[in-house]
């Protein structure tokens, strides 16, 4: 082998190979059907590149670099065996910032070379050392504002700071950074004090920039620091003249934007809008008088008209997997099955705490992907279905979306619940919903309430499906 | 490594994976966002340059935080991306040999 190649060119064909690998990978896991293999061929590439990178000539610190490795990947491993699946998204940001922290590092180690009198002489140029700023910058962002958002998810951090004239500090600082920024790149102060300060206020920047946005607007925040940690490893990458790097991280960068905007668009919400106004968490005062009453009905009564419908969708929120109802609603709905009842699941885009987490949970419970349908799907068919049961999902169904222009979800898509001939709404008790929004549709004439606690119902209408024989 | 071609390779990385996450459904974005985050978990490698050439206290050191964060990316990411994946299953074949 050895002197057919050298380790250089081992190393290089490697990396080719894993840039393909990965390619492929993230192609399969594009398809319910590839998914899961998409993550093995992506796995196997990230083996191949980890591996040959032992052999790069000149390296030393092998020990540390050992023992780093090893650390890091333990406790991952370990947290991310343990994690909940409702506890997903503040996981993967964890993950991302720490990807951004390192390339906030490599570009850090770099630039403080520039000083150090043992590597004189080996000068970039500076497009190379304009890379590595600006990828330093971007993954210094991102890993201090994906930590605030893993905080937030976790709550860990319940309020989002406000002052005036934020937007103005944040702008500041990122002038700063630029300023910082050029003058190392240009070779005007490349000391070690000018290096920290950038990278300080670099870190800053990332939690300036995410204290303000409200909870239900972190899934899309997240997924443009996935991004941005994409471009931050690419241009890492062309600063060591690393090809796996450079490819892997301009596809996620790539992949990561669109993936974005694609999910600001399910919530109704413009990039922009997340980033610089505070909706998020604020939601809208509680306004609008509906009229009527709701009607309470008993388990029974629900398991009975279940047992004899043709269709039935379920419409579950997340406070159907808060309750851990979903194993227990799944049964219920196996039951259904068997008896010849067409089952069903609508999943609104922002049910569950990011696009896509419902299905996860609901994959988590055993349900089939095909009987999961997504709102542009599902919306015709709520006209002949017999029963729509409601359960942990509130203003995702709320009729008002569509017809009152006075209310602040007016304009966002909707599951048209209403339609069905008979909707069932599963609720602990009478109170508005996390929004604060009157619901309409718990007001209609074809509505019946079931108050109690989603596992609790879901454990009734079980029995009660059975008791019918 | 030679700035143009870098520069067509920027672009031509930038239009492979924006062609193909393109079609996506809504049911994949959450596994999908988690497999595109362990996949600049390659930022590993790059760390493992930095650390391995590293020779002052301060660039081991921050060499050492950066393998130690790109393993966790890497690590991480995989395990909860392939844990998500696992899940998910059609009605045809349920149980283990559900996927494939």
């Amino acid at each position: 082998m050895s002197n057919l190649f050298t380790a250089e060119q081992l190393i290089q064909f490697s990396y080719w190979i894993t840039a393909i690998l990965f390619i492929m990978g993230l192609k399969r896991m594009s398809s319910p059907v590839t998914a899961r293999s998409g993550i093995l061929w992506a796995g196997a590439g990230m083996v191949v590149a980890t591996a040959v990178t032992f052999l790069t000539p000149g390296m030393g610190n092998f020990g540390l670099i050992a023992l780093a490795i090893l650390l890091g990947s333990v406790i991952a491993a370990w947290s991310g065996k343990r994690v909940a699946m409702t506890d997903m998204p503040q996981m993967i940001a964890l993950y991302n910032g720490m990807g951004g922290g390192a390339a906030a590092a490599i570009a850090a180690v770099e630039l403080y070379k520039l000083g150090d009198p043992a590597h004189a002489g080996a000068t970039h140029d500076t497009a190379v050392l304009a890379l590595a700023v600006i990828g330093g910058l971007i993954g210094a962002v991102s890993f201090s504002g994906s930590l605030i958002a893993f905080a937030k998810l976790q709550g860990l951090i319940n309020k989002s700071l406000r002052f005036g004239g934020q937007q103005i500090v944040n702008l500041l600082l990122l002038a700063a950074a630029v300023v910082l920024g050029a003058m190392i790149a240009f070779g005007i102060d490349q000391s070690a004090a000018t290096i920290t300060t950038f990278f300080a206020i670099a870190l800053v920047l990332g939690l300036t920039m995410t204290l303000p946005i409200g909870g239900a607007d972190m899934p899309v925040v997240i997924s443009l620091y996935n991004a941005l940690t994409g471009l931050a490893v690419s241009f890492e990458g062309f600063v060591l003249g690393n090809s796996a790097m450079i490819i892997a991280g301009m596809v996620v960068g790539a992949a990561g934007t669109l993936l974005t905007q694609l999910m600001a668009k399910a919530m109704n919400r413009s990039l922009g809008n997340v980033l610089f106004s505070g909706f998020g968490d604020t939601g809208g005062e509680a306004q609008g008088t509906v009229t009527g009453a709701m009607k309470p009905i008993e388990a029974s009564d629900v398991g009975v008209m279940m047992a004899f419908a043709q269709k039935v969708i379920v419409v579950p929120g997340y406070g159907m997997a808060v309750a851990q109802a979903q194993h227990k609603v799944w049964e219920l709905c196996q039951l259904l099955i068997e008896r010849g009842v067409t089952v069903k699941f609508a999943i609104h885009p922002v049910a569950g705490r990011m696009p896509g987490h419902m299905n996860v949970l609901l994959a988590e419970a055993g349900v089939p992907y095909d009987i999961i349908a997504d709102l542009d799907e599902i919306n015709a068919e709520f006209e002949t279905c017999d029963v729509a049961l409601i359960i942990g999902a509130n203003d995702v169904v709320n009729p008002v979306a569509r017809t009152d222009k006075s209310s602040p979800i007016y304009g966002m898509p909707i599951l048209n619940a209403d339609k069905s001939k008979n909707v069932i709404v599963v609720k602990r008790g009478k109170g508005a919903g996390f929004s604060g929004i009157e619901n309409a549709l718990f007001y209609l004439d074809n509505t019946r309430m079931l108050y109690a606690d989603g596992q609790r119902a879901a454990i009734d209408l079980i029995g009660a499906v059975k008791a019918v024989g | 490594m030679e700035g143009m071609i870098a520069l067509y390779i920027f672009m031509l990385a930038a239009f492979v994976g924006y062609e193909v996450i393109a079609r996506v459904p809504v049911i994949l974005h959450t596994p999908l966002m988690s497999g595109s985050n362990f996949v600049h978990g390659i930022v590993l490698v790059g760390a493992m340059v930095a650390l391995g050439n590293a020779t002052t206290t301060l660039e081991q050191v921050i060499g050492f935080a950066g393998v130690l964060l790109a393993a966790g990316n890497a690590v991480g990411g995989y395990v909860v991306t392939e844990r998500m994946l696992e899940m998910f299953k059609s009605t045809g074949g349920g149980g283990k040999k559900g996927m494939h």
